[in-house]
């Protein structure tokens, strides 16, 4: 019971945080609209999706793209929790470790999942499908995407010992997952190699998924949304485990 | 009745260097427990190790009647800690840092808001309650982590260098909080200090440590009384004539001439004193001034370590502490 109490107390202060940032909603607000507008209309003109408008097409991948970026920076918050002392709070505590994780990784994915259903106005904006029953499908989706990055992001800060690391995180996993996913163009007509490295990139299943749901019949996605869901659910059972034993060896 | 804590040769070594020593000692329930030594010597590796942070290389520790190796969880509930570096979230009020600690340490909901009232009110932080750390002074914010620390009613409180870095008015405050802390019985204080005075002032026994060994550990009158004599000073006209009387009293150890003053080495200067002066009454000796020197913490470091503690200025400790932080990463 005092556990669970814990994991809420945790959780509650990521959210009052993120939701406190100004500046952050600001960010959140904006950035997916320059994507959209002037990415998604220049594209528009040189890359061609069949079946689809491709600003339809980007849409589930910049959902998708702000939720990678939210779920790294805010992942790498246990930096600035040791560099503050307030970790320490936290550690002396009788909670144990994994309950820590738990609140914490609850409260990131709740930030990660308000900054993705953020952008979903946007939808009307551009002309994408929209409507209630398609953002109930939706959800599920996002949060097993979110879990399974937010507990990257938990890992990499758990090993990381100061904040310097976080620009090579940025451009080795941020970028690379977001390029290699199929978020901005699809993986059909692209080179064999690059198709393989896509493949073993979980986020590549999570935009097919979103899209999936998103788009309807007319999108010929790379997966069945089974084999997609069935390979988020292992992501986030494996990160999840990896970012608790992490988690639990920081002194 | 069994130690509150109770530790047996804790001993810490990283890499080559030995932090701690073979360290063992006791501490009686609702006692002022006060580890003494300069920066460096180990005090806050051992508190760590009993708080459970830093895993003892060998030796142990009961606190409370739990192991701090086998039973972490249940020290760490029985425990309150004030650590030297802040560790309070600088974005959240008062209320909510203290709102987090209760639902940390499984605080009965009920009892949380008259709890945290409680603790405010006693830190003098009542009226800013619901204001944003970052908008505290350090005094202050020491002050909400004393606050913190007694919010799940531990049965040991641990202070590290409560009051480094705090200006004259804020050291005094804390000070004024550690005694009231005192008055109550169900708990024990333990606090670590490179200031002299504060050991002498707060502390109902105190250890020496230095190099991670315990030098010396006594009441605090104690171990100024087996450093030296208590000296009266007299200055008169006439030294030599005073100094002949002097030496016929069997309670005076020692008597000196230096310039015009007469120094006396006896072990309870307050009670000579009195006779001193009839003496010299008698005598026709005329005083010009008295006055009685006791040798204080500062004697008794120098006495066990061979050298004086090292004063620094909160600069450097600020710098000492980010190295430490960053060593121990």
């Amino acid at each position: 019971m005092s556990e669970l109490r814990g994991i809420y107390t945790l959780w509650l202060r990521e959210v009052k945080k993120f939701v406190r940032e100004r500046s952050r909603l600001v960010n959140a607000f904006v950035q997916p609209l320059l994507w959209l507008f002037i990415f998604g209309t220049g594209m528009k003109f040189s890359a061609t999706v069949p079946g689809v408008n491709y600003q339809q097409f980007i849409f589930p991948g910049l959902v998708c793209q702000a939720m990678l970026f939210t779920a790294m920076f805010l992942g790498i918050s246990v930096i600035w929790d040791r560099e503050f002392g307030f970790l320490k709070e936290i550690l002396v505590s009788p909670i144990s470790r994994s309950s820590i994780f738990l609140g914490k990784m609850l409260g990131v994915s709740t930030d990660v999942m308000i900054q993705g259903i953020v952008i979903f106005p946007f939808a009307f904006l551009i002309g994408a499908q929209m409507n209630a029953v398609i953002f109930l499908l939706s959800l599920p989706v996002m949060l097993l995407i979110t879990f399974g990055l937010v507990c990257i992001g938990l890992t990499f800060a758990s090993l990381m010992k100061s904040f310097e690391g976080f620009g090579l995180i940025q451009t080795f996993i941020n970028m690379p997952m977001f390029f290699l996913s199929g978020a901005l163009f699809p993986l059909n007509n692209v080179p064999q190699w690059l198709q393989v490295v896509s493949l073993v990139n979980p986020l590549t299943y999570g935009v097919d998924a979103l899209r999936t749901v998103m788009i309807g019949q007319s999108w010929n996605g790379i997966a069945p949304v089974s084999v997609d869901i069935a390979v988020l659910l292992v992501f986030d059972v494996v990160m999840f485990t990896v970012g608790t034993w992490a988690f639990s060896r920081t002194e | 009745m069994p130690p509150i804590i109770k530790t047996e040769s804790l001993t810490k070594t990283f890499g080559s260097n030995t932090a701690v020593n073979g360290v063992s000692f006791e501490v009686q329930k609702g006692e002022v427990f006060g580890l003494l030594g300069p920066n460096g010597a180990g005090k806050t590796t051992l508190l760590s190790m009993l708080c459970t942070i830093l895993k003892p290389t060998s030796g142990t520790a009961v606190i409370n009647g739990f192991d701090i190796i086998q039973e972490g969880a249940k020290v760490r509930q029985s425990i309150g800690i004030v650590f030297q570096d802040p560790s309070v979230d600088a974005d959240m009020t008062s209320r909510e840092n203290l709102q987090m600690h209760a639902d940390l340490y499984g605080v009965p909901v009920s009892e949380q808001e008259s709890r945290i009232q409680e603790v405010l009110t006693l830190v003098q932080l009542e009226d800013r309650a619901d204001q944003f750390l970052n908008t505290y002074s350090g005094g202050m914010r020491r002050r909400l982590e004393i606050a913190r620390g007694l919010l799940h009613y531990p049965r040991v409180l641990f202070l590290d260098e409560p009051t480094i870095g705090l200006d004259p008015q804020s050291r005094e405050h804390i000070w004024s909080y550690i005694r009231q802390l005192r008055e109550r019985e169900d708990m024990t204080l333990i606090l670590t200090t490179h200031y002299m005075e504060e050991a002498d002032e707060l502390c109902d026994r105190i250890a020496i440590i230095d190099h991670g060994s315990v030098v010396a550990l006594d009441e605090p009158s104690a171990l100024k009384q087996a450093v030296g004599c208590e000296v009266i000073h007299l200055e008169t006209d006439e030294p030599e004539k005073l100094q002949d009387l002097l030496m016929k009293i069997p309670e005076i150890e020692k008597v000196r001439v230096t310039g015009g003053e007469v120094r006396a080495s006896v072990a309870h200067a307050d009670d000579e004193l009195p006779r001193v002066m009839e003496i010299a009454f008698k005598a026709g000796i005329r005083m010009k001034s008295v006055h009685l020197t006791r040798p204080d913490m500062n004697d008794v470091f120098m006495h066990y370590t061979g050298r004086e503690i090292r004063e620094e200025g909160h600069e450097s400790m600020g710098r000492m502490a980010m190295m430490k932080r960053r060593s121990s990463r």
